[in-house]
């Protein structure tokens, strides 16, 4: 078919540095996110001893079960490789598998986000309280977003693949979104380690 | 892709390519790039007229034209307008257009990502103006300062805070997309030592605005929530830190001004050979130079800052930093010099813009190194004479140079030669009354006028130079009409330009005006910095006078089939339009109400669905 042939005619289509477009793109684009939680950890860096009347984090952090739900991220990031790794083989249910279990590691831990500001929420923090209560919120919600739009994307996959929009040869996809999602789990240990392990 | 065809007619592809549905759904750079230009320039003229409105009221002392509160409007909505919908933009759209025509590509890297970032442009840009209609535009100034944009009555301030953060969404995608492109798709044979400066002032450009613009998002995402929902960021009453604005802010804020100055450094950087008949003096330098700025931008935020009390120590090191920066601006400085030093020198108007730019620009960087001495800004801060300063470098720079590269590549769009006569009346009026309008504020500056201050009393010794300023802002208002009469008496009347109407030196004088869809019927292979020259011309090292070598100008343009059958172009979509409409719903959900907010996070999210699952081209 033809359109078969435009897109080999278009994956041979080389680029000037050999780097795929779409790979490229994504990781300029994760520079970007740097800056972006750069400078709300600054933020946060700057305002976690302004308590104002509110509590404070030693009130309120329960690193054991932020630990856990920590955990629970890091090994959504293994799936994710085991996701990547059955779209090489051209393993299109164990990808599937692999890529629904990221998605529910990562609902896990958005779960256990919401139950966190919940309870923080009950103690006394909010945003309105205090500089520490607006910067916390603010980082960890982001953080939040993007990894309720890795979810997402990760069931976009699933649903793509289930419905064989996704050709055996577009593990490229698949990748792309790995990237982004391991970025956010290396995000998530600079939070938990800057937010939670150093005491204010 | 083998299913694609098999699909619903919901995600069949648009196939128009004229009338107005052609432009909402196209995906071609050269399209985009002319919406982004014309924009712009409708920008322009409303940012203009909001400047002739201040400068009526400043002619007088105790000017009654406007009230303080419109003033305050006024002079923020001028500010942003002139900076983030007119000389980005303008910038952008150059940029759109020529980047893929220069390195020899077919169109950019993600065309769909480029009409999503030009939709959302435009969607920001509306999204700000209906402010005014809504109660009131933004009045604490374009730099929005902590608590004063945290505590200012209305809405205005949250529009600022919601349609810059729209504005940046298309500038972030907009960056990532040319970076792709420059850097992937050039022809075979264009290193990037061969690259016409423009395009490295475009990286570079593209590059500063990946970094940036996280930075703004989250300043402008504090300034939200404490406006919004009462977060206290910078509510000094509970311990927030007004200071820590004026960090994110500037740490955006002045690699901003270089993302202004550099595409128009790179336009006069290709203008100025053209018409000295040399090639670029320096071509390594002035690049390096351009990078160097690029590094060196992101150390000199704090000079903005030296009024806060920052310390000593900080000032100084800013100070430093910021006489340091001059030095390869002054490198580029040279390099134009040189470049037409004992030239062949051709005074069109493209080339008197250029050279306005070098002049003007020198006597704004001129007045930047004096804000770098602290004690002598200490004096400087909140007077005119920084409003002087700033426009010698965006007006007198940025502004000269973007029309430069209007009256230079206008023929290549349009296929049409505008006026010279028109074009040098324009820039002889709009230099003398740039000059008139904004020389003067050095000395309102010095004798102590505050800026942003709606009027002044009589008798301060500032009523001459003020009516001498309106007066000029008037004459550079007649200026920019006669740039219009000009573009409309030519779009039928002009002269055919031809492929090559400058003798021009770069890939983009190799095919013809307007070039067809797909640029180039072959993909050139290129051989030698400023290619397209060294195919028309031998060049003789120990003589100016280059020997013609014969006509290698557009040799397919006469051919009667169609030269650039069976080359793929990406099909038209009307995804990016649609999710791009998305966002100015989800930010007037923010500050109406929430349930709009959620109306336009599901066209987003189902815009970008759709367009996901369209399919990669059209059926046929």
């Amino acid at each position: 078919m033809a359109t078969e042939e435009l897109t080999s005619a278009v994956q041979e289509h080389h680029t000037s540095t050999g780097l795929d477009n779409t790979k490229m793109a994504m990781w300029g684009f994760l520079g970007s996110e740097c800056l972006f939680f750069g400078s709300l950890i600054s933020t946060y860096l700057l305002y976690r001893n302004q308590t104002a009347d509110g509590p404070n984090s030693a009130d309120l952090y329960d690193i054991p079960y932020t630990s856990v739900s920590s955990f629970v991220l890091l090994m959504s990031s293994l799936t994710m490789v085991l996701a990547l790794a059955a779209c090489h083989r051209k393993d299109q249910r164990g990808m599937r598998a692999w890529l629904l279990a990221t998605a529910l590691l990562g609902m896990v831990f958005i779960g256990g986000q919401i139950y966190e500001f919940t309870e923080f929420a009950h103690e006394g923090l909010s945003l309105e309280v205090s500089p520490f209560g607006s910067s916390f919120y603010v980082l960890t919600g982001f953080h939040g977003a993007h990894v309720t739009v890795g979810i997402l994307m990760l069931l976009l996959l699933v649903g793509m693949s289930m419905f064989n929009r996704l050709g055996p040869d577009d593990s490229r996809k698949v990748e792309l979104i790995g990237l982004y999602w391991h970025f956010v789990d290396i995000v998530w240990i600079i939070i938990f380690t800057v937010v939670y392990l150093i005491p204010s | 892709m083998a299913t694609a065809a098999a699909q619903g007619s919901l995600f069949r592809r648009p196939t128009a390519t004229t009338g107005w549905w052609g432009w909402v759904t196209t995906v071609d750079h050269k399209k985009i790039g002319i919406m982004y230009c014309a924009t712009a320039l409708a920008f322009f003229v409303i940012g203009g007229l909001e400047a002739l409105a201040i400068r009526a009221q400043l002619a007088v002392p105790n000017g009654t034209t406007l009230t303080a509160e419109t003033y305050n409007q006024f002079f923020t909505m001028h500010g942003l307008t002139m900076i983030f919908l007119v000389v980005m933009p303008l910038g952008v759209g150059i940029m759109n257009y020529l980047a893929p025509l220069m390195i020899g590509a077919r169109d950019v890297a993600f065309p769909r990502i480029n009409a999503f970032s030009y939709w959302v442009f435009l969607a920001g840009g509306l999204f700000l103006y209906s402010s005014f209609f809504l109660g009131g535009a933004p009045d604490g100034g374009w730099f929005g300062y902590a608590p004063l944009s945290t505590q200012l009555p209305g809405n205005g301030m949250t529009f600022y805070a919601l349609g810059l953060q729209i504005l940046g969404v298309a500038s972030l995608l907009g960056a990532v997309n040319f970076i792709v492109t420059i850097l992937n798709m050039r022809a075979p044979g264009m290193t990037l030592m061969r690259m016409p400066v423009f395009i490295w002032m475009t990286l570079v450009t593209a590059f500063l605005l990946l970094f940036a613009m996280p930075v703004i998002a989250v300043a402008l995402f504090e300034l939200m929530f404490d406006r919004v929902y009462n977060a206290n960021f910078f509510n000094p009453a509970a311990g927030g830190d007004p200071v820590l604005w004026q960090h994110l802010f500037w740490l955006f804020g002045h690699p901003e001004v270089y993302i202004m100055i550099l595409p128009a450094m790179g336009i006069i950087s290709d203008v100025l050979p053209t018409f000295s008949r040399k090639p670029i003096f320096g071509y390594a330098a002035i690049v390096f130079a351009g990078i160097a700025i690029g590094f060196m931008g992101w150390g000199v935020w704090a000079h903005h800052m030296f009024a806060v009390g920052l310390g000593p120590v900080a000032n100084s090191a800013f100070a430093l930093s910021t006489m340091f920066i001059a030095v390869p601006t002054g490198v580029k400085i040279f390099n134009w010099l040189g470049t037409m030093w004992k030239g062949d020198l051709h005074f069109t108007p493209p080339m008197l813009f250029s050279i306005g730019f070098v002049a003007m620009f020198i006597i704004g960087g001129l007045s930047g190194v004096t804000h770098a001495i602290v004690p002598s800004d200490a004096q400087q801060t909140d007077t005119y004479y920084i409003v002087a300063h700033f426009h010698y470098v965006l007006f007198g720079g940025a502004i000269f140079g973007l029309f430069s590269g209007i009256y230079y590549w206008w023929p290549k769009v349009s296929g049409r030669l505008l006026s010279d006569g028109l074009g040098k009346l324009h820039f002889w009026l709009m230099f003398i009354g740039f000059n008139l309008a904004f020389g003067p504020m050095h000395i309102l500056g010095l004798e102590g006028m505050p800026r942003r201050t709606y009027t002044y009393p009589d008798g301060m010794g500032w009523n001459l130079w003020n009516i001498v300023s309106t007066v000029g802002a008037f004459i550079i208002a007649v200026s920019i009409a006669i740039f219009f009469v000009n573009a409309i008496i030519t779009a039928r009347r002009g002269r055919e330009a031809g492929a090559d109407p400058w003798d021009g030196r770069t890939l983009e004088w190799s095919i013809p005006s307007p070039p067809p869809e797909y640029n180039f019927a072959e993909v050139p292979i290129v051989k030698a910095r400023d290619d397209f020259w060294h195919r028309k011309y031998v060049v003789k090292p120990d003589e100016y006078v280059p020997v013609v070598a014969g006509g290698a100008v557009a040799e397919h343009e006469d051919d009667e089939h169609d030269p650039g059958h069976g080359i793929h172009l990406p099909a038209p979509s009307f995804f990016p339009a649609a999710a791009a409409l998305g966002l100015p719903v989800m930010a007037f959900g923010v500050i109406y109400s929430w349930p709009l907010l959620i109306v336009g996070g599901l066209v987003l999210l189902l815009g970008l669905f759709g367009w996901v699952l369209e399919p990669s081209e059209v059926e046929h």
